[in-house]
């Protein structure tokens, strides 16, 4: 580390209140990636006919709705300075076990659903005590999740299996109306309402701080006496949870389970978080960016399908550039803090 | 604390040590590194677990098996290296773990309230939402202080909370411990800096190789015999190192200068310097924290690449561009922060020497093991390197040996001029004489020095001619009979006079 100028005295640097305050080290990547989106909808929207009408902005929730529950449990993660790569293959094996217990095995939905949410808790909390106790690196613990989960929802079924139950019906139906604007899918709100207690539990709970402590310096975190290791259990309870949520959210939007939906959705939901401003190393971002972050790679793909005679690999293609810049703005960042 | 005893894999730190805190009293613990000071107060605060003896509390046994736990019953800890979390708030990093709540959230008023009122006991008046890692090392050290005092602490402990300090901000500590001590708290404090001892500590405990030497007054115990107590030695023996200077060094004159620096600088790092260093010389860069001699030395390596200027090292000359370059040329470069830039922890000490040479070499023509440890023991034998041997991981070194290793790396690649960055900084009294000794004979045997040091002392000890930096810019060379401490500090005091610069003597 090298040392910051000395300064005159240590009474005399009360900031001045300069409008640019809060635009900080951590701040900065967060409204970089607002106006990257805002940037892109306008562009999009001048561009397309019918792409500001705001059904395509409800739908742009909807549509990524999956991606977005997952992403939001991963950005805790992350923000310890972990990672978990079972997220995708969650998704897969969440959707296949409830199509399976409803349609096969004739189990209420709800019941299947809250089997689900607590099977991705479980696991979540297993491999996070693993990555506690034994002081694993989380890449292999949960890539190793991600084998199991992929595995064993092609034991339950290697096909497709479609949902006829109407609950499901009505569950993909349902929405709020907006009157004119059109209506917001039930997907949508879970994804919102998932962003809301995300951005709760982040900034105002005890477990979320503790969550950027430890990202910030765990060997700090712990000498400040702070619960690391109840903590690091908890993200990896949470992101499990929240991918379970992802697999209920996929099934009623699909009305169907696969067990090979959500492959390299990890890999997504980790590009969402990154260009939503959180850092890899942990200790900075917000779960607000990871929102944005879902919603920027979402407008793109929107805007590629609107454009029409683009392949939709150029959705990834945007994706990897996007990502690139993103990750060298943060480290200009980090340079200039230097 | 009665009796303690703490072993680490093949090694006793702490052998049937006893410590007496008592309420209202500032008390140093000494020792060189690696005496155990560190361990002692690990052991109280229940970060190690104690192997024997027995800790007691106002009377009452108590065994802390956590930093929670010493932090419940009073004893806060305020550790060698700042332990915040640089991307949090000041006033979170105060209350983090304590953070009051309203309805189940966190009541972010009532924190920053808190945490400004807490500052405020320690007579500052800043904005505690500022992230900490944008603050100065002083200011990161004060509140990692108001965060220990938070706590309603009886005891409070202090490890070397003045080591990145300058004057000014160190009297503005002290007052603040002063002010604790007439409160009633019972303050440890460990510092290298003996001068500070002599201002705030009433009692003094000494440690030497984990065993307990003493307690004594501060009163009672004259400066030199403390030093010889810490080190084991003879107080004359001591009185004569401190007074030994290179009787040649000052005689700079007719020698062929090595390396020449024309107007290099950089913008936002140092502005464009001048700088000569000859064969056989010692060139000191002095200056206050901050005022750019680490900068001038990484730009000289390549470390930073400069935007102007050139340098000419013997019959090379060019603008480093990178440190292999540095190293063809022949230039050498200790590091200043020894974690972070210079060794590697987890490699065994012999591949740590190792290293620069096999970069010199290149991949192609590759040092034999039997090579390697014929260079290692070499060194570990001369530079007196304690290590059970060669293979031994340098992170189970003490920082003093760690840095002796670093030293023997560069020494091994035979440079021809030797950057030391803060080469003794946070190594204890003996080995700081080993290195400045180490110094002396590499001068002798021919080699350019370029020794870059906050501790004037020792730039005045070691070297023949200094540079005088102050606010990234040189702005003055002293030579021979004019490097003395005096005349450093008057140069950086200059036209702008800093107040009440008063010379810290730092062993």
């Amino acid at each position: 580390m090298r040392r910051p100028p000395s300064q005159p005295s240590i009474s005399a640097s009360r900031k001045a209140k300069e409008p640019l305050r809060y635009l900080n080290r951590s701040t900065f990547p967060f409204a970089a990636t607002v106006l990257v989106f805002v940037l892109i909808y306008v562009a999009a929207s001048l561009h397309y006919t019918g792409f500001s009408r705001p059904q395509v902005f409800l739908n742009l929730l909807a549509d990524n709705a999956f991606v977005g529950v997952a992403a939001v449990g991963l950005t805790f993660v992350i923000l310890t300075g972990g990672i978990d790569l079972s997220v995708g293959s969650a998704v897969g094996c969440g959707s296949i076990v409830i199509a399976t217990l409803v349609e096969k095995q004739h189990v209420h939905p709800y019941v299947a659903i809250l089997l689900v949410l607590a099977m991705g808790a479980t696991v979540g909390s297993g491999m996070g005590a693993l990555i506690r106790y034994f002081d694993l690196p989380p890449f292999l613990v949960t890539l190793a999740g991600l084998f199991l989960y992929r595995g064993i929802g092609l034991l339950v079924s290697m096909e497709s299996v479609s949902i006829m139950h109407p609950l499901f019906a009505r569950l993909s139906m349902a929405g709020v109306p907006l009157g004119d604007a059109g209506s917001l899918q039930l997907t949508a709100i879970v994804f919102l309402l998932v962003v809301a207690v995300g951005i709760y539990l982040s900034r105002h709970t005890t477990f979320g701080r503790v969550t950027y402590a430890i990202g910030g310096s765990e060997q700090s975190a712990l000498l400040m006496g702070l619960p690391v290791g109840t903590t690091k259990t908890g993200v990896y309870a949470l992101s499990g949870f929240c991918s379970a949520l992802a697999s209920v959210v996929y099934a009623v939007y699909t009305s169907s389970g696969n067990a090979n939906a959500g492959t390299g959705l990890e890999l997504d939901a980790i590009a969402a978080v990154v260009v939503g401003g959180t850092l890899l190393s942990g200790g900075t971002g917000y779960v607000a960016g990871t929102l944005v972050g879902v919603l920027i790679f979402g407008v793109i793909q929107t805007a590629i399908t609107f454009q029409g005679t683009l392949s939709s690999w150029w959705t990834k293609i945007a994706a990897g550039t996007l990502l690139l810049l993103f990750i060298l703005l943060q480290r200009a960042m980090h340079r200039r803090a230097r | 604390m009665r009796g303690i005893r703490r072993a680490f894999p093949g090694v006793l730190a702490l052998d049937g040590v006893d410590f007496t805190l008592r309420a209202g009293e500032v008390h140093a613990l000494m020792g060189e590194n690696g005496a155990g000071k560190s361990t002692l107060v690990k052991v109280l605060t229940g970060v190690h677990p104690r192997d024997g003896g027995e800790v007691r509390l106002n009377g009452s046994l108590i065994h802390p098996a956590s930093p929670q736990d010493a932090q419940a019953l009073g004893i806060s800890t305020v550790y060698q290296e700042v332990n915040l979390i640089p991307g949090l708030s000041a006033a979170e990093n105060i209350m983090l773990g304590r953070l009051p709540r309203r309805w189940g959230r966190i009541d972010w008023g009532a924190v920053n309230r808190r945490a400004e009122l807490a500052m405020g006991r320690l007579g500052l008046d800043l904005d505690v939402t500022q992230p900490v890692g944008s603050c100065s090392i002083a200011i990161q050290q004060m509140t990692a202080i108001a965060r220990a005092l938070d706590v309603q602490a009886k005891a409070l402990i202090l490890d070397e909370p003045t080591s990145s300090l300058d004057a000014q901000e160190a009297q503005n500590l002290f007052s603040v411990i002063r002010k604790l001590r007439d409160d009633g708290l019972g303050i440890v404090f460990i510092t290298h800096f003996l001068g500070q001892v002599y201002d705030i500590a009433d009692r003094i405990t000494v440690l030497r190789n984990g065993k307990l030497v003493g307690e004594y007054e501060t009163a009672s115990l004259p400066r030199l015999e403390l030093v010889a107590r810490m080190m084991g030695r003879d107080p004359d023996e001591v009185a004569a190192l401190e007074s030994a200077r290179p009787a040649d060094a000052a005689k700079t004159e007719e020698r062929k200068p090595f390396l020449s620096v024309r107007g290099l600088g950089r913008r936002g790092s140092i502005r464009p310097f001048d700088l000569e260093v000859a064969q056989g010389e010692v060139v000191g860069l002095a200056g206050l924290l901050g005022s750019g001699r680490t900068e001038a030395a990484r730009l000289l390596f390549g470390a930073d690449r400069a935007e102007t200027g050139s340098v000419t090292a013997g019959d090379r000359s060019g603008v480093p561009g990178s440190c292999r370059q540095a190293i063809a040329w022949g230039l050498g470069f200790c590091p200043e922060d020894r974690k972070a830039e210079g060794i590697v922890p987890d490699l065994s000490v012999r591949e740590n020497i190792a290293l620069a040479l096999q970069a010199r070499r290149g991949v192609l023509r590759r040092l034999s093991r039997k090579q390697q440890t014929e260079i290692a023991d070499r060194y570990i034998r001369e530079l007196s390197i304690v290590t059970p041997d060669a293979e031994t991981p340098i992170r189970s070194l003490s920082g003093g040996n760690q840095q002796k290793a670093l030293l023997a790396r560069w020494l091994a690649a035979d440079p021809r001029l030797l950057i030391l960055d803060e080469p003794t900084r946070g190594i204890d009294v003996g080995a700081k004489f080993e290195v400045a000794k180490a110094i002396e004979e590499l001068r002798a045997a021919g080699m350019a020095i370029l020794f870059v040091s906050s501790e004037l002392e020792e730039v005045v000890r070691s070297c023949g001619r200094v540079a005088v930096l102050r606010d990234r810019e040189k702005i003055g060379e002293l030579a021979g009979p004019d490097v003395s401490a005096q005349g450093i500090m008057a140069t950086i005091a200059g036209s702008q006079p800093k107040g009440s610069t008063e010379a810290e003597v730092r062993l």
